[in-house]
């Protein structure tokens, strides 16, 4: 049997270039290459020729195979880039439509404040203490050098709770406990702050909450100075509201510190805020901590975490905050 | 307190622009509320006597004045305020006055009306504070003059300063000045009031007897004759309107006038009144009683101090409010006048009991000077003088117990190391002399004997304070002390930052209820546990602090379905507080997580749970069915943590819905962290990630309902043993072909060895326990 290898050629491009898809071409690539295939029979046939003959027809059927072989491979290029097309086209998505607005849940923004304080304060070298927001009386006051009946303790409009004897045990008013509790744990240096919740009987308005923030901080060891408190005060101002705000300190009355000040933030614009209260740790209040006032200094300064959190976001309702609309707090 | 720029000149020659005043007064620590210029901006201000006063046919809020302005014709009005009667001398802005506030009045109608002109009311013409009536004048001034020109108005500043506890000096004239004056380092003087004195002496007649020397520290008594009863003159009215005080009478306004000044609060009593002209300074006796000045009867008791007469008939409640019996009035002759001393903790309990805290209640309660009385006795009798009164001479005076003023060391190694100056002697006792703080030299240091007006300076570091004052706060040098530890925040402020960044990952938006519930929430929340009460809360419905954030979190989703707001995902994170099982110090107070998921089931809170635990890495947990108070009884679990409970989780009881009015239904975690945390959790150790293959194996049992698919999965593991490597329930189904009450639980098992891979047989041994394990102790078969 002679197979016309130009004939088969031809009919081979043919069919090639007729296969439609990919499985098409792969039956018409096992028909013209396969174990059954026209080429494949002659090549078995090539053992009856002569030597000659069969060297030459060797070689010819060789660069029939190798045509065929180039043909099916670039009609498999064509038919794959197709097929690519074809299946891109059919997974077209309007990715507008699967814009659900999938969202994170959104921490409190007084969280959000207290943290950023937290973390500015930790690279300043603090670490950060707590305490119980139900008070004994000794801490919230008289370790504070408040005693007993005091005129000071009108300054705050405190909440007592029925436990134990009465009037022993309160809501704290302040954070300052928290720096006897944390003088009474530990061996100085200290450089703490005391973020946390206190409470005061005042009725709710735009400006006052009976449960609201503050963050207090507390430094104590040799030889801190009134010139130390006025430059952390300045050193956080800087760090927390930015380049352009500056401090200053007024003098004022705080029964745990002296000298006592007020300390105020000049915005860029000129104008103040008064921020918070501050001081050199009474010596009675490092006594009442355990320390000697000859060996240790140190200075605290407290102010409101919440109206930094108002501030910051453009808020003039301190209510909103604890109001826990779902349209508020979405969007911190 | 407030304080007239021209008051107080008369005791400093203390001057500059207004605003660096009281930028001084600022740093001097008696901070400026609020700066105003007085006395001007007045013009086409006039004074207008008010004729008749009728309604206005055509508006309820209006009136219709008619007044006279001098020319005895009716001018008519329309006015807003009410408080005028026919006679009253009233400010009339007329027209074409252009009003402090830029307004400029001009004749219009309103409602139909004219109006010619306008009335003012105190704060119109910054003469007070008051907005809500027309300033009534004084009955004496000439109808038509000008307003300034009638009432002797000259241009002034005011400062209102808010003075601190600790600083009673400052609530005087002559104290403010005294401060102001050693800031601009000018000198300060008293007045010296030139007082002819005339009749009999004081000592012969009245006598002062102290039978409580704790209660009453000095009590001073002088004697007035010839006193008449009239209206002061007008720059002392206009004083005092300014400073905030009502011009009454003469006898009132110069008593007003002197504490203002000086600090001294004074009493009057008609002498002839004052049974055997005696004043016996007491306790009061528990029921005592007496009518006071403003016609009450009040009952008095030990806490109170009264001041008596012979017949022990108290005449007087000490230092809050005088006796009816003897007030001074027209026809009285001679007056007897009180300045004393009183101990500020007695004043302040009995003020406040008696809710008659005053201007002078509130000096004597933060410690008056005990040495001012002679200078304010005098200064008072000039003063009304001028209404024709004569001081009798010689004063009865007698003393009890004030504060003992000892020599204070003031180190000046201890100054500066305390402010971080370098400070000299000599110019600390400088500073310390400028108000006057009398001070020697000691070697280095200082001895300081603190004036008789400082109560509140006792010891070392208050008189360090004073140093720091004067010297000036501001220029003290900044430095910035190097923190000597390292800064960091403790495990447990990281777990509870863990928290939060887990529930906001998961969607959940954290809220802030406040802690206090109403009585009665947290039964409504079905939890049987008493809240600790607050003594004194603001309102009932703040009087319990909350056992559970179960009741905050319900209460938000109730508002906000309230407000078209539902399937809100929320959390807290925040104390409770309960009575403690043992008796201790302070209440049981813990940190708790609560999450509720509106209109979604228990589910979605296993969920929440499950990313949590490996948020924290808390290992070992198991969740056992449990149905805790005012949680859903079948749909709840609680989770326990290395066999310890540590929280709930499922759904909220639909009862306790319904009670707070939430409308969907609530899957509810709640997590105790104080217990949770204290749990072994966090990192664990690594294990190698095997080279080899794994093979897994799905195994689906049908099992019976009340089995836990937790069970069913604690028995796989058990027969897996250490080639499982990983676990989990991927199919739950109910209904045909499964039987009724049971459920087809399909498990992955994938297993893995860390040293060859498993032969077909192994895996097949390991499946084949697995099924028995299931199989024989649960009632539970393999499904095919």
């Amino acid at each position: 049997m002679e197979l016309d290898l130009e004939k088969h050629l031809a009919e081979a491009a043919a069919s090639i270039e007729d296969a439609a898809d990919l499985d098409a071409l792969s039956e018409v690539d096992t028909a013209l290459l396969g174990k059954k295939s026209a080429v494949t029979a002659a090549k078995r046939g090539l053992g009856d020729l002569e030597p000659d003959q069969r060297r030459e027809m060797g070689g010819r059927l060789n660069e029939a195979r190798a045509t065929i072989e180039g043909l099916v491979a670039s009609r498999r290029t064509e038919l794959e880039a197709t097929a690519r097309v074809v299946r891109l086209e059919a997974e077209r998505m309007d990715l507008t439509e699967a814009d659900r607005g999938r969202r994170l849940g959104h921490r409190h923004v007084v969280t959000q404040t207290w943290d950023r304080l937290e973390d500015l304060f930790v690279g300043m070298g603090y670490t950060v203490a707590e305490g119980p927001e139900i008070e004994d009386e000794w801490h919230n006051f008289g370790a504070l050098n408040f005693p007993l009946g005091h005129p000071a303790r009108d300054m705050y409009d405190t909440l007592y709770v029925d436990y134990g004897e009465p009037q022993s045990t309160l809501l704290r008013t302040h954070t300052s406990p928290v720096q006897i509790r944390v003088m009474e744990a530990g061996e100085p240096p200290f450089y703490s702050i005391m973020p946390g919740r206190v409470f005061r009987s005042d009725t709710a308005d735009a400006t006052h909450m009976p449960v609201f923030h503050q963050l207090e901080a507390l430094v104590v060891d040799r030889d801190i100075t009134f010139g130390d408190l006025a430059g952390t005060l300045e050193a956080f101002t800087t760090a927390y509201f930015g380049e352009g705000f500056t401090t200053r300190l007024r003098p004022s009355y705080f029964p745990f510190t002296e000298p006592s000040a007020e300390f105020d933030v000049q915005r860029p614009d000129g104008s103040w805020l008064e921020l918070g209260g501050c001081g050199m740790v009474h010596p009675e209040v490092l006594r009442a901590g355990g320390l000697d006032p000859e060996e240790w200094s140190g200075f605290a300064f407290g102010f409101g975490l919440d109206r930094l959190a108002l501030m910051r976001h453009g808020i003039d309702d301190l209510r909103e905050l604890f109001r826990n609309d779902h349209r508020f707090l979405s969007q911190f | 307190m407030k304080v007239l720029l021209s008051w107080l000149q008369e005791f400093a020659p203390v001057d500059g622009d207004p605003a660096d005043i009281g930028d001084q007064l600022s740093a001097l620590g008696l901070a400026v509320e609020s700066m105003s210029v007085v006395g001007e901006g007045l013009d086409g201000i006039v004074v207008a006597r008010v004729l008749e006063v009728g309604p206005h046919p055509d508006a309820d809020r209006i009136q219709l004045v008619q007044v006279d302005v001098g020319d005895g014709e009716a001018l008519q009005i329309c006015c807003g305020a009410f408080n005028m009667s026919v006679g009253d001398l009233v400010p009339l802005a007329t027209l074409g006055t252009v009003m402090p506030d830029g307004m400029e009045i001009a004749r219009r109608k309103m409602r139909g009306e004219w109006s010619n002109g306008m009335l003012c009311s105190p704060t119109e013409i910054a003469m007070g504070d008051d907005h809500d009536g027309i300033l009534l004048l004084d009955g004496s001034l000439e109808v038509g003059r000008p307003l300034a020109e009638a009432m002797g108005l000259a241009s002034d500043v005011l400062f209102d300063l808010e003075v601190n506890p600790n600083r009673p000096d400052a609530m005087s004239v002559a104290g403010v000045a005294r401060d102001l004056a050693a800031c601009q380092g000018m000198p300060f003087t008293l007045p010296s009031p030139n007082v002819a004195e005339s009749g009999i002496d004081a000592a012969e007649r009245l006598s002062v007897e102290i039978l409580d020397p704790v209660l009453c520290g000095r009590f001073v008594a002088r004697v007035l004759d010839g006193i008449t009863i009239g209206s002061s003159p007008a720059w002392m009215a206009n004083r005092l309107t300014s400073l905030g005080m009502r011009p009454i009478n003469s006898v009132v306004d110069v008593s007003n006038y002197v504490m203002l000044e000086l600090g001294q609060p004074s009493h009057t009593y008609d002498l002839d009144m004052v049974a055997g002209s005696t004043f016996r300074v007491r306790r009061a006796l528990p029921g005592e009683s007496l009518v006071t000045l403003d016609g009450v009867e009040r009952t008095l008791t030990e806490a109170d101090g009264v001041v008596a007469d012979v017949d022990d008939t108290a005449i007087g409640i000490a230092g809050v409010m005088g006796g009816a019996s003897t007030e001074i009035h027209d026809g009285t002759s001679s007056v007897a006048l009180e300045m004393a001393w009183w101990d500020p903790m007695s004043i302040a309990t009995s003020a406040r009991r008696l809710g008659l805290r005053s201007e002078a209640s509130a000096r004597f309660e933060k410690g008056a000077d005990p040495e001012v009385a002679d200078l304010a006795m005098r200064r008072f009798a000039e003063l009304l003088g001028e209404a024709g009164a004569s001081l009798a001479p010689g004063a009865v005076d007698v003393r009890g117990d004030t504060p003992v003023r000892e020599s204070i060391r003031v180190r000046t190694d201890r100054v500066n190391r305390i402010l971080g100056t370098d400070l000299s002697r000599d110019r600390i006792a400088e500073l310390l002399g400028s108000i006057e703080f009398a001070n020697h030299v000691v070697d280095g240091d200082l001895d300081v004997v603190v004036p008789s007006f400082r109560p509140d300076s006792a010891t070392e570091i208050d008189v360090i304070e004073e140093v720091a004052r004067i010297h000036g706060y501001g220029t003290i040098e900044r430095t910035t002390p190097r923190s000597t530890i390292t800064g960091s925040l403790t495990q447990r402020q990281l777990d509870r930052r863990t928290v939060r960044t887990a529930m906001i990952g998961m969607g959940l938006d954290e809220v802030m209820p406040i802690p206090f519930l109403a009585p009665g929430d947290l039964a409504r929340a079905g939890l049987k546990v008493d809240g600790i009460t607050v003594t004194n809360p603001l309102v009932a419905e703040e009087s319990v602090m909350r056992a559970s954030l179960r009741p905050g979190l319900l209460a938000t989703l109730a508002y906000n379905a309230s407000h078209r707001m539902s399937g809100l995902g929320i959390f807290e994170v925040g104390h409770v507080y309960r009575q403690p099982d043992q008796p201790q110090l302070l209440p049981d107070e813990r940190e708790y997580l609560a999450v509720a998921l509106a209109g979604r089931d228990a589910t979605d809170a296993v969920g929440v749970w499950s990313a949590l635990a490996d948020a924290l890495a808390a290992r070992d947990y198991t969740l056992v069915a449990d149905d805790p108070a005012g949680l859903h009884p079948t749909r709840t679990a609680r989770i326990d943590v290395a066999g310890v409970v540590v929280g709930h989780v499922g759904e909220v009881d639909p009862g306790v819905l319904a009670a707070f009015d939430v409308p969907e239904r609530v899957a509810w975690l709640e997590v105790d962290l104080e217990t949770l945390l204290g749990l072994p959790h966090g990192e664990k150790p690594y294990g190698s990630v095997s080279r080899y293959p794994s093979s897994d194996i799905d195994l689906a049992f049908e099992v019976d309902d009340d089995v836990p698919a937790a069970e069913v999965e604690q028995r796989l593991r058990g027969a897996a043993g250490d080639l499982l490597v990983d676990l989990s329930l991927f199919d739950v189904f109910r209904g045909a072909p499964v039987g009724e009450g049971r459920r087809s639980l399909a498990f992955t098992l994938r297993f893995q060895a860390d040293d060859r891979t498993l032969t077909d047989s192994e895996v097949s041994q390991v499946r084949e326990a697995c099924v028995d394990a299931v199989e024989g102790n649960l009632p539970a078969n393999l499904r095919a």
